[in-house]
């Protein structure tokens, strides 16, 4: 049987971390394919929704990427990011899914090094946690 | 083959940007496979299409198969979106029902595997058709744009970029935030190649600046908030107390004559010698009337003095004075806000900031300049001494990734030169040594100006990196090794001068927070692309110049604010520029008017209908983050073309 490939789903803001993975590509840098990047054009859009359907619908692993703390392009949208997405955490642990799955990082336009850093990290993480389990399920302690 | 269930007639063309794309990405396969959904009713590949035939290939293919949706797979939207969505309008298709799929910058580029490629390809794309499918066809709002910039920083760059505007017949606010304008390039003694004194070629700019009718000159002010967007920013000043009444001022000087407190470091002279409480920073400062300096005025530490007021003929001292704030409203702003030397603090190694005879480049300039503390004679600041051995280190704190800055600063290599040249002028009989990594002189006469220190000028080029500076008596020992010979050199200097680093300048963070735009990883201002848009920033209407956005020379500065000027001017020559139609939305039935969309709004942009008894939205004020329509309790508020539903279907997309 072949190795687990998640499923990861990437959720990017335009200004900041949508284009740190373009300068990524520009510089040909290299990341596993797992990753799946909707564009954004603030973080703050992602709705705790978005997430939730991700993750019933089998994503493995989600990660959110936005300007960096101060440099958002909407003024305080990463912020919003930040308070959501710690509120998500904690109820994604009381859903049994394992809140390690759920991932922000601040990255902004010319970190391209640090996309494909994160990028290879967290999908060796989410390789390392398995699948997600089914909706309902909890996720086994390892 | 999926069922058609809607009116959708979607195109998908995909670019093999020759092998960008193509060598990672199988692109027949991609076209196999979205031509089996039932409401793609065209696909095809390409070798390129932004080319001219495969623009005409997406336009014919439009009309021919009524399309009403379109899907490029290309390169990323930050590169063609404009080209295609441009296209797709003047194919009669709305410019937003056009969408790119970006399978080069994140996906060939960075992956190896073809079958793993075309995998993630087929991914981005489908999330993109299923984007698509539910896009609206959408108007942008013409909003006026405001016919005026502001210029951030009155150093050259700030002062070419005003002048070019205010020439232009285009109002300036101009922001300084020193007492006066003139920046770093009005301390400098003479300038490289030619030798020009820098203050007779600035000056006469400094009162061009402030005599322009088109110019409004703030100095000794800071920018305290900025709100709005390109063509309407809203900026509010503020005017620090400068503690007189500048109506009244003459610039007579007496108050600064009469002044007893004479012991605040001169920052004009690099702290090389004090000043007065109340100063002008130099004989030819723009505006000239002076500042009280509060930390070190007697009145307001010890409550005494108020000599300055007792003289002063027009009564024009104001120790109430308070900061001032004031409001204006721009449609373009160029950054100008220069650069500092690495502190003195850091270069241990070099005893900077311990030994008085170890100073930096700029206090050089300031021992050279006719106008400076010794009026243009070369004396060391520990005992007023001429030097005869006097050491120029290049690279402190340059191009050294371990310990300081990885970067070149750029222009280094030539003001040493120059250093050493001028030195010599002034010390015939002296000696000059230059330690160097390399020698880089890139620039018009710049490589002739260095071969004429070597060959005319008896300077010593030593080629390494000095490991040590320490005091042996009255000299300063450098200790080092020529690389070239590999010998071990030491020489028993008089005075040292380091090239330090440049560096942005001090405080310009809280700026730069302000503005909302991006830096380097070193706090340089980042340009919205290396090559093609080298003085915008990436939000639009706020322009870069000088070194603000990386180290640079005088000329290179002008030209960049000259090119900065150019591009805000194109911008205030149109009346109504576009406002991104992507907005938020309301549906009137399920908005309960909780008022949560309100308090996460930074525009301002929501608000109650107090009618309705709901929440509006003024599509003008809105930027289009989406944080009210995330926020939105009863989903009420959607995001045109972000909608809920859109993203639903394009995460089960991916999870296929």
């Amino acid at each position: 049987m072949s190795e687990f490939e998640p499923k990861i789903i990437c959720f990017f803001c335009k200004w900041c971390t949508s284009a740190g993975a373009d300068l990524a590509g520009t510089s040909r840098m290299k990341y596993p394919p797992n990753g799946v990047v909707i564009r954004t054009l603030c973080s703050s859009r992602v709705d705790a929704e978005h997430i939730l359907l991700a993750f019933q619908k089998g994503s493995d692993g989600i990660l959110i990427g936005g300007c960096h703390p101060g440099d958002c392009h909407y003024q305080t949208g990463n912020y919003k990011t930040r308070r959501k997405m710690l509120l998500l955490r904690k109820y994604l642990e009381q859903m049994g899914i394992n809140p390690e799955r759920l991932r922000l990082e601040w990255i902004s336009a010319s970190e391209g090094k640090k996309l494909a850093k994160t990028m290879t990290e967290f999908t060796e993480q989410i390789k390392s946690l398995g699948p997600i389990p089914k909706f309902g399920e909890k996720e086994g302690e390892e | 083959m999926t069922e058609n269930k809607n009116d959708k007639k979607i195109g998908v063309f995909v670019c093999h940007c020759g092998i960008n794309i193509a060598s990672t990405v199988d692109v027949d396969k991609l076209v196999e496979e979205f031509s089996k959904y039932s409401d793609v009713s065209h696909t095809e590949n390409y070798k390129y299409m932004c080319s001219d035939p495969g623009q005409k290939l997406i336009s014919a293919a439009i009309k021919k198969h009524k399309l009403n949706g379109l899907v490029i797979a290309c390169c990323s939207p930050t590169l063609h979106e404009n080209t295609f969505r441009r296209l797709s309008e003047n194919s009669g298709l709305n410019a937003y029902l056009c969408e790119i799929a970006n399978i080069r910058e994140q996906c060939s580029w960075v992956h190896e595997d073809k079958t793993e490629g075309t995998k993630k390809a087929i991914k981005i794309v489908k999330t993109i058709v299923e984007k698509v499918r539910k896009n609206e066809s959408l108007t942008p709002v013409e909003v006026p744009v405001t016919k005026k910039a502001l210029v951030i920083g009155a150093g050259i760059a700030g002062m070419q970029a005003a002048l070019d505007i205010a020439d232009a017949g285009k109002k300036v606010i101009l922001v300084e935030k020193s007492p006066s304008i003139g920046g770093h390039m009005a301390q400098l003694s003479e300038t490289f190649p030619t030798l020009d004194c820098s203050q007779c070629i600035l000056t006469p700019k400094m009162v061009d600046v402030a005599q322009n009718p088109n110019i409004t000159l703030y100095t000794y002010s800071e920018i305290e908030d900025l709100e709005g967007c390109v063509g309407n920013f809203k900026v509010k000043i503020r005017k620090k107390a400068r503690y007189i009444d500048e109506e009244l001022c003459t610039g007579c000087g007496i108050c600064v004559n009469k002044c007893p407190s004479k012991k605040a470091l001169d920052e004009f002279n690099v702290e090389l010698t004090t000043r007065p409480a109340i100063y002008v920073p130099f004989p030819q400062a723009v505006p000239n009337i002076p500042v009280i300096d509060k930390e070190n005025c007697l009145f307001f530490q010890k409550d005494a003095c108020r000599i300055c007021e007792k003289v002063c003929g027009p009564k024009a001292i104001r120790f109430d004075q308070e900061d001032e704030f004031i409001e204006e409203e721009v449609g373009a702003i160029v950054v100008a806000t220069g650069y500092d030397l690495l502190p003195i603090t850091e270069m241990r190694e070099y005893g900077y900031g311990k030994y008085k005879d170890v100073i930096n480049g700029l206090q050089f300039e300031r021992l050279l300049s006719a106008s400076g503390p010794t009026e243009g004679e070369v004396r060391r600041p520990s005992d007023s001494k001429i030097p005869k051995d006097v050491v120029f280190i290049q690279c402190s704190g340059s191009r050294n990734p371990e310990y300081y800055k990885s970067y070149c600063s750029k222009i280094c290599c030539m003001y040493a030169s120059k250093h050493a040249m001028l030195y010599k002028h002034r010390v015939p009989d002296g000696h000059s040594y230059i330690f160097y990594i390399d020698i880089r002189s890139g620039g018009k006469g710049y490589e002739e100006f260095v071969q004429r220190a070597q060959e005319e000028e008896n300077v010593v080029y030593l080629r390494g990196r000095p490991a040590k500076v320490y005091q042996e008596g009255d000299k300063m020992v450098v200790w080092g090794v020529d690389t070239l010979s590999g010998q071990q050199i030491t020489i028993k200097a008089d005075l040292v001068v380091l090239a330090q680093a440049i560096i942005p300048r001090n405080g310009v963070e809280e700026l730069i927070k302000k503005l909302k735009i991006q830096t380097d990883e070193h706090g340089f201002l980042s340009e919205a692309h290396p090559k093609l848009r080298p003085v915008e920033t990436n939000t639009s209407g706020i322009f870069l110049a000088g070194c603000a956005q990386a180290p640079r020379d005088i000329p290179e500065t002008v030209a960049q604010a000259s090119g900065s000027a150019a591009k805000a001017l194109t911008l205030l020559s149109i009346d109504k520029i576009h406002h991104l139609p992507i907005v938020a939305t309301v549906d009137e039935d399920l908005c309960s008017g909780c008022e949560i969309c309100i308090g996460t709004c930074p525009y301002s942009a929501r608000e109650i209908d107090e009618e309705k008894k709901i929440a509006i939205v003024n599509e003008v004020l809105c930027e289009g983050c989406g944080s009210c329509v995330s926020a939105c309790p009863s989903s009420a508020s959607q995001q045109k073309n972000f909608t809920d539903g859109q993203f639903e279907e394009m995460i089960k997309a991916i999870l296929e």
